[in-house]
């Protein structure tokens, strides 16, 4: 018998080539993130895609208008809300550029600590929601299961698993606790440890590696051109890192090296992140045995930092200062910064304008998530339908911080 | 390390750059308005300057100043590791004629990154290829961050519902939750104008 | 909060096989609880505890609410998890709109429940200005035992048939019970 299409033309068959408009989102189970997208679909392939972003734009910056430099950092927090941390040291960073502050060694080493903590947290997270929306969903457990040990330690440091507000400008909270280095030094090798058992599991399966790999290709121009930073930057090829390129705390002082990627794909950018992961807890290893045991980790100024409270109760002094400090702010000098440092996404900046008075004129976070998600666009343009799972669980787009 | 940058600058853009300082070690220059594409081509062209990375835009609003609005510009340099800020000054005190030139050919940042501005101070950039809001809704009328748009104006999509004290529905009781609003040390008063489109 | 005071249910036992008696409507009761469909609307910071509730220390399968449904034609409850913005506000009324009676609504979180500390242009002030909710959770994030237990309330009130809203609240106040020492300011003994 002879072959059905034998005799039909390619142009008899042809359907109708209209591009169709899907919506995906903002709520949808394989975007982890509220984010819509408008994509113009010829078949399977994206035509034409539009990110609309703003689903969860809280007005972080107008908030901050109207309270203390202080009662910044609730809502810094909440910014990038899986490592949190990272938000805090950044803003108290920023706010102590302006007042000429450098904090005691104890509190650089003790920030630096919490907030590879909080890295590595940010990074299991992106790593393991990206594995279960590619249908793997045993790495995302296993991958929470090690976050909930990071957040015992944040618990027991801080009071909350998530959101701390734990930074303060000139130091902390709260010094570290008796159990710190003990509770840490037995969290982090466990937590690599589960991380190569998911690794394993993730790397060596055919699905896996085809469906990230070649996917999402972003060259470093691009990269650049878009305003990328972070893990999605190192993984098109551009080793830049705001830790080495610009160090801040004591990153200048510990060992570690910054993973690059070779093709700027989807699996470069996973895999730039599970590497991270082990050069955070390298970080973490060395700066558990050079915190040192004992010491402040408030700066001693008094028009920064809240006195004792035994002090308050006592002696005027202590009182005058907690007076002012609650009820005025702390009064940064009038002018403007813009602090950087390696958030969760990429170069997390905070410019600040200040008046002089203790409330902000102005703070803007400079979301990295942001300008990743904008890229979102580039790489799914010309890609399969099913490709924008990956597409965007690579760029691990935080909600909280890329609308703020 | 900037120092050099800025005197770069001004040899080859004379009379673009109205202001510089240096503060908390950033360095800043103050371009006029009408140059800022050219300055911001320099910076990125330019081998020396080899600004490759537009790190940020956004805009501040000085109400008391005229003119009002500052487009705030960050830059930095991958290769050479100096970094910039650069701001243009636009805009009259009703916040009319808030228009600057569009840095989208030049880095692909600046696309979203304008956007933002636009949608958040009303700042419109002249050869944007797609100027329209990106945090708020289409419908929403004013511009959130300006100085005179009172924080908590909402302009809700969806019409609540018709319950009564819907406030404080069960099972909040009378008793419970702040029967005061949050106080805010917000002592600037927020002129009660209308937000414009 | 939960206390299931008279059981609708008789276990009647003659010699050899069991078998019970019960009214339909308490059964019924029984098994919606026990086989939430959740439709897990999230968006923000609470999607990291609602994560963690997931995960296998705090699992909320045992509790019968395992299996998601992203469409909201197939759920019964819908978890509003996170800060519901003016903009995301049509897309939950129509979620809502969408799902089949019998349908429940909990409001996961602080920012769910009365728009926290978001006070101002672009949050809506909690999501009953917009739907109707049946449990409130406040926490910012809760904490997931205070999920749960959230959980277990709604699932006392379907059991019950009870349709009036509630509010999660600390089992016990501890400004009420001096024994529990945390608003004991200690001060140091004067020799």
């Amino acid at each position: 018998m002879e072959p059905l299409d034998l005799d039909l033309d390619a142009s008899e068959i042809e359907l109708e080539n209209e591009p169709m408009l899907l919506n995906i989102g903002p709520a949808h189970p394989a975007t982890h993130g509220t984010v819509r997208l408008v994509v113009e679909l010829s078949g399977e392939v994206i035509q034409r895609c539009d990110v609309q972003i703003g689903y969860l734009h809280r007005g972080f910056e107008k908030m901050c208008e109207r309270g203390n430099w202080t009662q910044v950092f609730p809502y810094v927090d909440r910014c990038n809300y899986v490592s949190p941390m990272l938000n805090n040291v950044g803003f108290a960073l920023a706010c102590e550029k302006m007042l000429g502050i450098v904090v005691p060694p104890r509190c650089q080493y003790y920030r630096m600590i919490l907030g590879e903590l909080a890295r590595i947290a940010d990074h299991l997270t992106a790593a393991g929601a990206m594995a279960m929306e590619l249908g793997a969903f045993t790495p995302f457990l296993w991958m929470m299961k090690v976050r909930e040990m990071i957040w015992d330690v944040f618990e027991e440091e801080t009071g909350a698993r998530l959101t701390h507000s734990f930074g303060r400008v000139g130091g902390m909270a709260r010094p570290p606790t008796e159990s710190f280095v003990e509770q840490v030094g037995q969290v982090v090798p466990h937590a690599i440890q589960v991380l190569g058992e998911a690794e394993r599991l993730l790397v060596t399966n055919r699905i896996f590696l085809d469906r990230l790999q070649g996917v999402g290709v972003m060259s470093a121009e691009d990269a650049i051109s878009l305003g990328w930073t972070g893990p999605t930057l190192r993984a098109s090829g551009v080793p830049y890192d705001v830790r080495k390129a610009h160090p801040y705390l004591r990153y200048g002082e510990v060992d570690f090296d910054v993973p690059v990627g070779e093709h700027g794909d989807c699996y470069d950018r996973f895999m730039v992140r599970i590497e991270e992961i082990r050069q955070s807890a390298r970080i973490i290893e060395q700066c558990l045995g050079l915190i040192p045991a004992d010491g402040p980790v408030n700066v001693d100024d008094p028009r920064v930092v809240l006195p004792d409270k035994q002090d308050v109760y006592t002696t005027i002094e202590g009182t005058i200062q907690h007076f002012k400090i609650v009820m005025e702010g702390i009064k940064i000098p009038a002018g403007e910064a813009y602090s950087y440092t390696e958030g969760g996404n990429g170069e997390l900046g905070f410019y600040l304008v200040s008046d002089g008075s203790g409330t902000p004129y102005r703070v803007r976070i400079r979301p990295p998530s942001f300008y990743v998600t904008s890229g979102l666009e580039k790489l799914v343009t010309g890609a399969m339908m099913a490709d924008v799972v990956p597409c965007f669980g690579s760029l691990n787009m935080i909600g909280g911080e890329c609308d703020h | 390390m900037a120092q050099a940058l800025i005197e770069h600058v001004k040899k080859h853009c004379p009379g673009a750059v109205l202001q510089t300082h240096s503060q908390f070690g950033d360095e800043t220059i103050v371009v006029d308005a009408e140059r800022w594409l050219e300055v911001a081509r320099l910076l990125r062209d330019d081998p020396e300057c080899d600004m490759a990375l537009l790190v940020d835009l956004t805009a501040v609003d000085y109400p008391e100043r005229e003119p009002r609005f500052e487009v705030v510009a960050h830059l930095v340099s991958l290769r050479l590791g100096h970094r910039l800020r650069m701001k243009a000054r636009v805009g009259d005190a009703e916040g009319r004629e808030v228009e600057i030139d569009s840095l989208t050919e030049l880095w692909a940042s600046a696309n979203w990154a304008e956007r933002e501005c636009f949608d958040m101070f009303g700042v419109r950039f002249r050869g944007h290829p797609d100027l329209r809001r990106i945090l708020m809704y289409p419908e929403f009328q004013g511009h959130p961050l300006r100085r005179d748009y009172p924080a908590n104006r909402a302009q809700p999509l969806v019409e609540y519902r018709q319950v009564e004290n819907i406030d404080k529905l069960p099972p909040f009781g009378p008793d419970e939750g702040m029967s005061f609003g949050r106080q805010t040390h917000d002592r600037r008063t927020s002129r009660d104008a209308d937000g414009e489109n | 909060m939960g206390q299931v005071t008279e059981s609708s249910t008789r276990i009647v036992e003659p010699q050899g096989q069991g078998f019970a008696t019960t009214r339909l409507e308490p059964m019924l009761h029984w098994a919606q609880k026990y086989s939430l469909f959740m439709y897990p609307f999230v968006t923000a910071c609470c999607g990291m505890e609602f994560m963690g509730l997931s995960s296998p220390r705090y699992d909320f399968s045992r509790f019968g609410s395992e299996a998601p449904r992203f469409s909201p034609r197939q759920s019964d409850l819908l978890w509003v998890v996170g800060t519901i913005s003016q903009r995301q506000a049509p897309v939950l009324r129509r979620i809502y709109e969408q799902m089949a009676e019998p349908k429940w609504v909990l409001a996961f979180g602080t920012c769910a429940s009365c728009g926290g500390f978001y006070d101002n242009y672009t949050t809506v002030a909690g999501i009953d200005k917009i739907i109707p909710c049946d449990v409130y959770i406040p926490g910012c994030p809760p904490r997931p035992e205070a999920v749960l237990d959230g959980l277990m309330l709604l699932q006392d009130k379907i059991q019950h048939g009870d349709r009036t809203p509630a509010v999660v609240k600390p089992r016990f106040d501890p400004a009420a019970d001096p024994g529990l020492g945390l608003t004991q300011i200690r001060r140091p003994s004067r020799v």
